[in-house]
């Protein structure tokens, strides 16, 4: 009944499913029941995705996560992370996310405005809020394709499970043309400082 | 060891140990990775069949000759495959057959909501419904055991989440499963009226030997939990006194569930209730049920969609709490509300909540938050034709695929859509209904949808006089599922090269004889290929093709638009592309999303879009 629930959310396309992928895997390394839920087909068209992932000491039921219920929402867009707010769990629960904007067709056709001060906002419901640039982060690390390793790492920052555990999945899950450019881009998310 | 296992990979998985040798399967999701994961054994043979009626027949066929053989299948795609079902109940199997089908409440990704269930009693064929992976994986191996041991087929639904989810699993070795030997056997296997009349008393035997065997069988579980439920407050307090004779002191409850709705009931019940878990959900046991509701004080039924094991509890007489005590939910997914039980998807907050009296916390966002809904994406090759279709103000009829998107503002350019190759019958019939509505309808259908269903359709045209305009957009694969190959690309499901099926000569050969190809971004050829087709009195066909734009892996140029050309007119932003939004000043393109095109350049009258950079 304890499992921790991560909410990760973003736009079809973005690789959010490898991300639930890696921390699945770390939960499982660390000895944990893992259920993730994953969403294939028409939202994989620019929809939003939200993909589950839950794990725990004792058995993890429900592979979907409730409104009220994320200990952690790991938002790759601005609006994403704003339309999960009701995902949050209000004794402790949080947003990590990323600065992107990208505009929905609602948006791009003008019938409905981009929502201004999502950041303000959020806080102002009294989530706590992780923003960073995960874009900008992750061409600095060397590979501009590694937006979701990024945030993977701020999202460890956050959790329990050692960070040898993280790179022991990365290096499972990624090629390893990839690897180093993969890890720079975990740390680049792991040691950020905020600003 | 365990591996984390997505539902529909645990069932390739128990496939594989069960020593299957044949798989066939029509994309669909939530059902299309059951077939890309089996494809990856070189041990069984597998094949995208065209459409999943010829999949369950090459299935049967497999079995007839002895072998174990599996298909797999979208809920409605059982529709297509529901004829050679009904009768393989009557045939029943030689080597053990499964057929999975997955349903999707809450329609991530589908026309309907419909429950398969009511296709396991009408066509009297055993089903299993697994909860996670790990079940997946065992019912699946069992199913063949069943299906030997009953000579019958058996059906395999899953859910959504079940499909989609990951969980823990066991993995075995595999089970060699030599052919059983084929004989011929014309009272089991040809299917006249004097061999069916015969075969059907024996269906009617095997349902009362398989609802004994239910009674007693591992897949239908008991948790019995003892501890006296906490004295709590109800959420009806009304309804579950008329079930308690000790109204107000401490009950017992009881749940019947099964599938991922077990999960969610254990989820937000734990232990504090006993659960009937039923793995097997047809035929339903009666005894088990019976004495199970009779054990505690007040029985709820947790069933997504149709009250299937409701309605079997109240034929049974027995007083249960179901689809009443679930409706109009407050906590279902956020923002999305839903009128009653019979629709989308349970949740744990809302099982909670009816069945403890807990509501749900969670913070909410007054503002409106504009949806996302699915686009086509950056440099889809159909967005041109639709551009197209919407300029001529055309009435369309549509089909299942990417393209169904093109219903959606600002293309909107699709009038109706209804099933895998109805866009041409629907087209047919509205010029027979309306012969003004004949020189301004046209038929749009994807390249797959044609060859799985829409031949008959275009024969029909042809046949009966019609003048209909079908335009095959030909994208060279089967888009939406996730690029699946089909018989039109000259590759099977694992790798090989194989025929490829011509679009042009099957039209040419069910007899039209106007048919074109043209490519999308064609605009204006294409614009005046539509007007003079329409024109015609006789059927034609013309084909859009250029291929899906995540099939091209070579570097594509990037467009941006010049602030100093762009007037901001706004007419490029009629296209729908995802990469174009329209700023204060001028339209701008993002050039992460750009997928090089170049179908807005052409559009924009003053000149003002142009290719920049190659991309890196
Ligand atoms: S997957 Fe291909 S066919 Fe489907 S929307 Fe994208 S580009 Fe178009
Ligand atoms: S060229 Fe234009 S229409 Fe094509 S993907 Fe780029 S922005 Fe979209």
């Amino acid at each position: 009944m304890n499992a921790a629930s991560i909410v990760i959310a973003g736009v079809g396309g973005q690789g959010t499913l490898l991300a639930s992928r890696i921390i699945g895997g770390a939960a499982i390394k660390s000895g944990c029941d893992v259920k993730v839920s994953e969403v294939h087909g028409m939202s994989q068209r620019g929809g939003s995705v939200i993909t589950f992932v839950r794990y725990g000491d004792g058995k993890v039921s429900s592979p979907v996560i409730d409104s009220g219920q994320a200990d952690a929402v790991l938002a790759f867009e601005l609006l994403e992370a704003y339309r999960c707010v009701p995902y949050v769990k209000k004794a402790g629960g949080r947003i990590i996310a990323n600065l992107q904007k990208s505009d929905p067709m609602p948006v791009i056709t003008g019938a409905m405005d981009f929502p201004e001060n999502i950041p303000e906002k959020i806080r102002g419901l009294g989530i706590p809020l992780d923003l960073l640039d995960a874009t900008a982060l992750a061409v600095k690390s060397g590979n501009s394709r590694a937006v979701n390793v990024v945030l993977i790492g701020r999202l460890a920052a956050a959790l329990s499970f050692p960070k040898e555990i993280w790179l022991a999945v990365l290096r499972e899950t990624v090629k390893p043309a990839f690897l180093e450019t993969n890890v720079s881009a975990f740390d680049e998310g792991y040691y950020y400082k905020g600003k | 060891m365990k591996k984390l296992l997505l539902g529909n990979e645990a069932i390739a998985r128990g496939a594989y140990e069960a020593g299957v040798t044949v798989a066939a399967a029509y994309p669909g999701t939530p059902s299309t990775e059951i077939t890309e994961y089996i494809a990856a054994y070189d041990e069984i043979y597998a094949e995208w069949s065209p459409n999943e009626k010829v999949a369950l027949e090459t299935a049967f066929g497999a079995s007839l000759a002895g072998a174990r053989a599996i298909c797999a299948m979208k809920h409605v795609g059982l529709n297509v495959a529901a004829d050679p079902l009904f009768t393989a109940s009557y045939t029943g199997v030689g080597g053990g057959l499964a057929v999975c089908v997955a349903d999707d409440p809450g329609m991530h990704s589908s026309q309907n909501e419909q429950d398969s269930r009511h296709y396991a009693a009408a066509s009297k064929v055993l089903m299993l419904e697994p909860s996670d992976s790990a079940e997946c994986r065992a019912f699946t191996v069992q199913a063949f055991e069943l299906s030997e041991k009953f000579d019958t087929p058996v059906l395999l639904r899953l859910t959504t989440r079940v499909s989609h989810s990951r969980s823990l699993s066991e993995t075995g070795e595999r089970a060699a499963f030599p052919n059983k030997k084929y004989e011929k056997n014309i009272l089991k296997n040809v299917m006249m009226p004097g061999m069916a009349r015969a075969r059907h008393k024996i269906v009617e035997q095997r349902i009362r030997d398989l609802t004994e065997y239910a009674e007693t069988c591992g897949l239908n579980t008991v948790e019995m939990n003892e501890n006296p439920p906490r004295s709590r407050k109800f959420a009806s307090e009304e309804a579950h006194n008329n079930f308690s004779p000790s109204a107000g002191t401490a009950r017992k409850i009881g749940v019947i569930t099964s599938g991922i709705a077990y999960q969610y009931a254990r989820e937000a019940l734990g232990d504090s209730v006993s659960y009937l878990k039923l793995g097997m959900v047809y035929p339903l046991p009666e005894k088990k049920i019976t004495g199970f509701v009779s054990s505690v004080d007040i029985c709820y039924v947790i069933e997504e969609l149709d009250p299937v094991i409701e309605n079997h509890c109240k034929r049974l007489g027995l007083n249960v709490l179901g689809k009443e005590a679930f409706s109009d939910a407050p906590g279902k997914n956020p923002g999305v509300q839903y009128p009653s039980a019979l629709l989308g998807e349970y949740t744990a907050s809302h099982i909670r909540e009816v069945v403890l009296g807990e509501k749900p916390e969670a913070f909410s966002v007054s503002e409106k938050i504009p949806d996302r809904p699915p686009v086509m994406c950056a440099g889809c090759p159909h967005r041109g034709a639709f551009h197209v279709l919407n300029q001529l103000k055309l009435t369309v009829t549509g089909d299942i695929g990417c393209y169904t998107l093109g219903a959606l503002p600002p293309l909107s350019a699709i009038d109706a859509s209804l099933c895998m190759g109805a866009s041409i019958g629907m087209a047919h019939g509205m010029s027979k209904a309306d012969a003004g509505l004949s020189k301004k309808t046209v038929a749009v259908i994807g390249d797959s949808t044609f060859l799985h269903s829409g031949i008959t359709g275009l024969m029909d045209v042809v046949y009966n006089r019609g003048s209909s305009v079908v335009m095959i957009l030909d994208n060279r694969i089967t888009g939406m599922t996730g690029h699946q190959d089909h018989p039109g690309t000259g590759r099977t499901i694992k790798g090989e090269p194989a025929n490829a099926v011509s679009l042009e000569k099957i039209c040419e050969a069910v007899g039209v004889r106007r048919v074109n190809v043209i490519d999308p971004f064609d605009i204006d050829g294409l614009k005046k290929l539509l007007k003079q087709e329409l024109e015609a009195d006789e059927p034609s066909v013309i084909i859009t093709r250029r291929p899906c734009r995540l099939l091209i892996k070579a570097e594509q140029p990037r467009f941006s638009v010049s602030r100093e050309a762009c007037k901001n007119c706004g007419q490029c932003m009629k296209i729908g592309c995802p990469a174009i939004s329209k700023q204060e000043n001028a339209a701008v393109i993002d050039g992460t999303l750009c997928a090089g095109c170049g179908l807005c350049a052409g559009i924009c009258k003053f000149k003002a879009i142009a290719a920049t950079e190659v991309s890196v």
